[in-house]
């Protein structure tokens, strides 16, 4: 009787397992086959070539995960894939032009195939955020960045923090929203260094 | 002349406001405000009609190599049926065996019942100064028999709830340099870029809503635009290579949006800014 029992329960739980397995297999084929079918799905088209389909390894994981809740392990895992990549200032400084900044936060060409390839290339970063009070056409995506660096302190600190955070914001929270744009080389280590000062010069209007 | 005058006024009245230290968020709601009022002037009229009138006129006429018009095309509801039909797309064809957009349809019926080449028939999906879109307004008049229709797209044969799955993945695929997918834009609510709305379309609300107003005559362009259109325009803006017309990723996205939208009445073409 005993015996019987037990060979149930393991058929039972090999049953399971099994129906586990399968419904877990099956989501990764519709996935592969997703990705394949995208690949025969497009053309080339000016500076973006097909290869802008491939994905690395956040984009991959981040898609993986995209409909559930992210592992914490795997989160930290691409924090800390990211966090490796940033490249910090060479000369310490981390402060640029807020006024190139501002133009930088509003230009929103750069990386489509409509694009001219030889720029300009903006950080679109109105798109999602609001920065200064005057600009009043500011998106939601993003919280607000408005007074910036007048809650954070006007230190080394809270400019590094943006500096990184634009250069890779999946290092600080795993698949972000926000672009990796250091990273990804959509902008310059020196409009990176314009955005910062956009966000922490006492000077600038985000700041007022 | 009165308009004018209110004008001006309107103009006096705002700088006497920011004379009064307008505020951020003031200015904020005056701007959406002013949005949502250009909005509903554009109500008004629509020449999307303008459109509409020339497909029915390319839908009834005889063309191309075998001079036959598209009384022969089934979209679905039998030949020369076009009341209602893009409600139920996209849809598992079984001449064709394969599941198609109502754009697709349009040109399957014109390479094997009006001798076009495959490569002719993809000719100009999308129009532009100078050049209309043949595609555009077939589409314009074909869906403007479906306004009012509920949306009631099929999910019944396997390749029907393939072309499903495979759009609910494509719709979080992230890629590109900027890690875009779809959902990056358009899987919360109440979210917008500049001041433009974004529609949650993991939500059925928010893909009824969507869905049920593509086509649109696009006021900025001076075109009316259909979903192929949207799909190819979102990509670029995604920093993707471009989107083929009709390919089969254009439709499994198509079918799980308009799929999403079932239930609702739909309600095209629109007209947006």
């Amino acid at each position: 009787m005993r015996k019987h029992f037990l060979l149930w329960g393991c058929a039972g739980v090999i049953a399971v397992a099994m129906v586990g397995c399968a419904t877990a297999q099956s989501d990764v084929d519709v996935s592969r086959q997703a990705a394949a079918v995208l690949k025969s799905s497009f053309k080339a088209n000016g500076q973006a070539g097909l290869d802008r389909l491939d994905q690395d390894e956040t984009q991959r994981l981040c898609t993986q995960y995209a409909n559930k809740a992210l592992p914490k392990d795997v989160a930290e895992m691409i924090e800390k894939l990211n966090t490796a990549s940033i490249k910090w200032p060479a000369d310490g400084k981390w402060l640029g032009d807020w006024k190139n900044g501002e133009r930088i936060a509003q230009e929103g060409r750069g990386k489509q195939f409509s694009d001219d390839p030889k720029g300009p290339v903006g950080g679109n970063c109105y798109a999602c955020h609001q920065l200064t009070p005057q600009e009043v056409s500011y998106g939601t995506i993003g919280p607000s960045l408005y007074q910036f660096a007048k809650l954070r302190g006007y230190t080394d600190e809270t400019r590094k923090y943006a500096y990184g955070k634009i250069w890779n914001a999946d290092a600080y929270s795993a698949c972000s929203n926000m672009p990796r744009f250091g990273h990804s080389q959509i902008l310059t280590e020196q409009q990176i260094k314009d955005l910062v000062a956009l966000l922490t010069d006492p000077d600038s209007p985000v700041n007022k | 002349m009165q308009a004018m005058k209110v004008r001006r006024a309107g103009r006096a009245v705002l700088a006497a406001c920011a004379a009064a230290a307008m505020t951020a968020a003031l200015a904020q709601t005056s701007a959406v405000d002013e949005i949502a009022k250009y909005r509903a002037a554009l109500q008004d009229g629509n020449p999307a009609e303008l459109w509409e009138a020339r497909g029915e006129d390319l839908w009834k006429a005889p063309r191309g190599p075998k001079n036959v018009s598209f009384v022969t095309c089934d979209l679905g509801q039998g030949p020369g049926v076009v009341k209602g039909t893009y409600a139920q797309l996209p849809r598992y064809f079984a001449d064709a065996d394969r599941v198609m957009d109502l754009e697709t349809r349009l040109v399957y019926c014109m390479v094997t019942q009006q001798g076009y080449t495959q490569p002719d028939a993809m000719k100009g999906p999308f129009g532009g100064p100078g050049n209309k879109s043949d595609i555009e307004a077939l589409v314009a008049y074909v869906t403007s028999q479906s306004r009012g229709v509920k949306m009631n797209v099929p999910l019944a044969h396997p390749k029907e709830k393939e072309a499903f799955a495979l759009g609910e993945k494509m719709f979080v695929y992230r890629g590109g340099t900027h890690d875009f997918s779809c959902a990056t834009c358009h899987a919360e609510d109440g979210k917008r870029i500049r001041l433009q709305d974004l529609p949650n379309l993991m939500t059925v609300a928010g893909a009824q809503k969507a869905y049920t107003t593509w086509p649109a005559y696009r006021v900025s362009q001076g075109e009316l635009r259909t979903f192929q259109w949207r799909l190819n325009d979102c990509f670029r803006q995604q920093r993707f290579p471009e989107l083929i017309f009709t390919s089969d990723a254009s439709i499994a996205l198509t079918m799980y949006l308009a799929r999403n939208a079932n239930g609702a009445a739909f309600d095209a073409p629109a007209i947006k800014r």
